[in-house]
């Protein structure tokens, strides 16, 4: 379990999180929404110490990931698994050396076992005779599937997507969605995913968690966020014209 | 003053976490061997033909200055060979691999940086520092040596063969004249220039790119500060070293 408690953060005089306190539990796809520009990238960036708190606790199973000392932090992040915007694949490596690389770092498998598992993660996220490309010469939803390949290999207890379906189209979105609640389910991780797609709350947001005004602004769940009375989360959910209009309609 | 000593801090507060202990050996020498080929090996053809003409270059000239008949004609390849190795070999051409490595080094790191692939290495663990730094920094300090080495040869290659050619000289004479007075130390001291520039080249630019920040702009801007300030730093060093070494 991943709890934040108190977090602020702010870049000179702008702050971007405020007391932001929340629970996300194992097993479950725990989503963070809100608008652009709203701080949810640097409160991901946060909790896995890419950026420093100001103040607050970052308890990684009760422990305080900000008090860690460099080598305990370096072993907390061997089970941790993180799906960046854009992939972030290695470009000088090849599919199939972008997933091995975390196995070939951190464990003692032969080149053979690594192979294996490679091969494993990469037909769990549906890829298939994609091993010898480079990232240059795939398409951006095989780019986030290999993404997902190489943060699972290790057997992460924390998996971190940073917004996984930007610049995607919404039948890939879906299916990145699909497969991110699967993998959560199966290897039984925790999972937080960065985004404003209302697509992705509705399909796996087990838990769903409104930023707003630089705070935790609601927090529920995918069944509990269409009947929300909020007026801020209201407006978030319902800005499209589409999405108005059937509002309307169900009265 | 208060940038300068930012970056001088910083730069070896990184340079501290370069050198710790890498995470998995194998994974570090297989990057060095992969540098080796990319930083050095491929440098191979551009300094071959620079020095080749260069060396080619300062034979004729100094057959052209040297009219008086008190100046004997070997001098000409005494003046080639000291020239290629006290000053042109380490020091000419460590400049033009500021220009080709540092570039490299910078503008690879830099991308990797904003496209957050460091950010990858990090959230795994890795010691991003040491894992992209090391491996280059090490590959190019031992690789460079060498590379002056074969500068040195051709560009005395290049000085007999065109001297040869264009009759500026005989073949006796500049042989004669490349081995006159010949001081061992000369390439030790030249040897010494070639790594710490190779270092100087080489870390120096990992830095600037290692702390780009921004886009596809700002990348282009640390490659672009990387090769200016390695340039400088080689002419201050070669400066220092010069006075430290021959003085």
């Amino acid at each position: 379990m991943l709890e934040l408690k108190n977090i602020n953060k702010h870049f000179g005089d702008r702050h971007i999180t405020k007391d932001f306190s929340c629970k996300f539990e194992q097993g479950k796809t725990n989503l963070i929404i809100g608008e652009s520009g709203s701080g949810k990238t640097v409160l991901l960036k946060c909790m896995v110490g890419l950026t420093k708190v100001d103040s607050g606790e970052v308890l990684y199973d009760g422990k305080d990931f900000i008090k860690m000392n460099i080598k305990e932090k370096q072993h907390l992040r061997k089970e941790i698994g993180m799906l960046f915007q854009g992939g972030a694949l290695f470009d000088s490596k090849t599919v199939e050396e972008n997933v091995i690389f975390p196995l070939a770092m951190f464990t003692d498998m032969t080149q053979e076992q690594m192979l294996e598992r490679a091969n494993f993660c990469l037909s769990r996220v549906n890829l298939k005779n994609v091993n010898n490309l480079f990232p240059s010469e795939i398409s951006g939803g095989m780019k986030k599937r290999v993404a997902i390949a190489r943060a699972i290999a290790t057997s992460p207890k924390y998996l971190f997507c940073d917004e996984p379906n930007s610049g995607l189209d919404p039948k890939t979105s879906i299916l990145i969605d699909k497969l991110i609640k699967e993998i959560t389910l199966e290897f039984n991780i925790t999972t937080i995913v960065i985004t404003h797609d209302m697509n992705s709350v509705m399909e796996i947001g087990d838990k769903v968690v409104f930023i707003c005004n630089q705070q935790k602004w609601w927090e529920g769940d995918n069944k509990t966020i269409l009947h929300t009375d909020n007026k801020e989360l209201s407006d978030f959910i319902y800005v499209s014209k589409f999405l108005k209009e059937l509002k309307e309609r169900q009265g | 003053m208060k940038s300068f000593f930012f970056h001088t801090g910083r730069y070896f507060l990184m340079m501290r976490l370069v050198f710790s202990k890498p995470e998995k050996f194998a994974v570090y020498k297989k990057e060095f061997f992969h540098e080796i080929d990319n930083l050095g090996l491929n440098s191979l053809p551009i300094i071959a033909i620079i020095s080749f003409f260069m060396g080619a270059v300062i034979t004729i000239q100094a057959a052209f200055g040297f009219t008086s008949p008190w100046v004997p004609l070997y001098a000409v390849g005494f003046t080639a060979r000291d020239s290629m190795v006290l000053e042109f070999s380490p020091t000419m051409v460590s400049l033009i691999l500021a220009g080709k490595v540092g570039s490299n080094i910078a503008s690879e790191i830099g991308t990797m940086r904003v496209t957050e692939q460091i950010d990858a290495l990090e959230i795994m663990g890795v010691n991003s520092r040491a894992f992209l730094i090391l491996p280059k920094v090490a590959a190019f300090t031992l690789i460079n040596p060498f590379l002056i080495v074969i500068s040195m040869f051709l560009g005395v290659m290049g000085g007999w063969i065109m001297g040869v050619l264009t009759h500026v000289v005989t073949s006796y004479q500049y042989q004669y004249g490349i081995q006159y007075q010949f001081n061992p130390f000369n390439i030790t001291y030249a040897l010494i220039k070639a790594t710490t520039f190779a270092f100087i080249i080489s870390s120096v630019s990992a830095y600037h790119g290692y702390y780009t920040d921004g886009g596809s702009l700002e990348v282009g801007r640390s490659s672009t500060k990387a090769v200016v300030y390695c340039s400088i730093l080689i002419l201050v060093f070669n400066f220092l070293l010069t006075q430290l070494l021959l003085a």
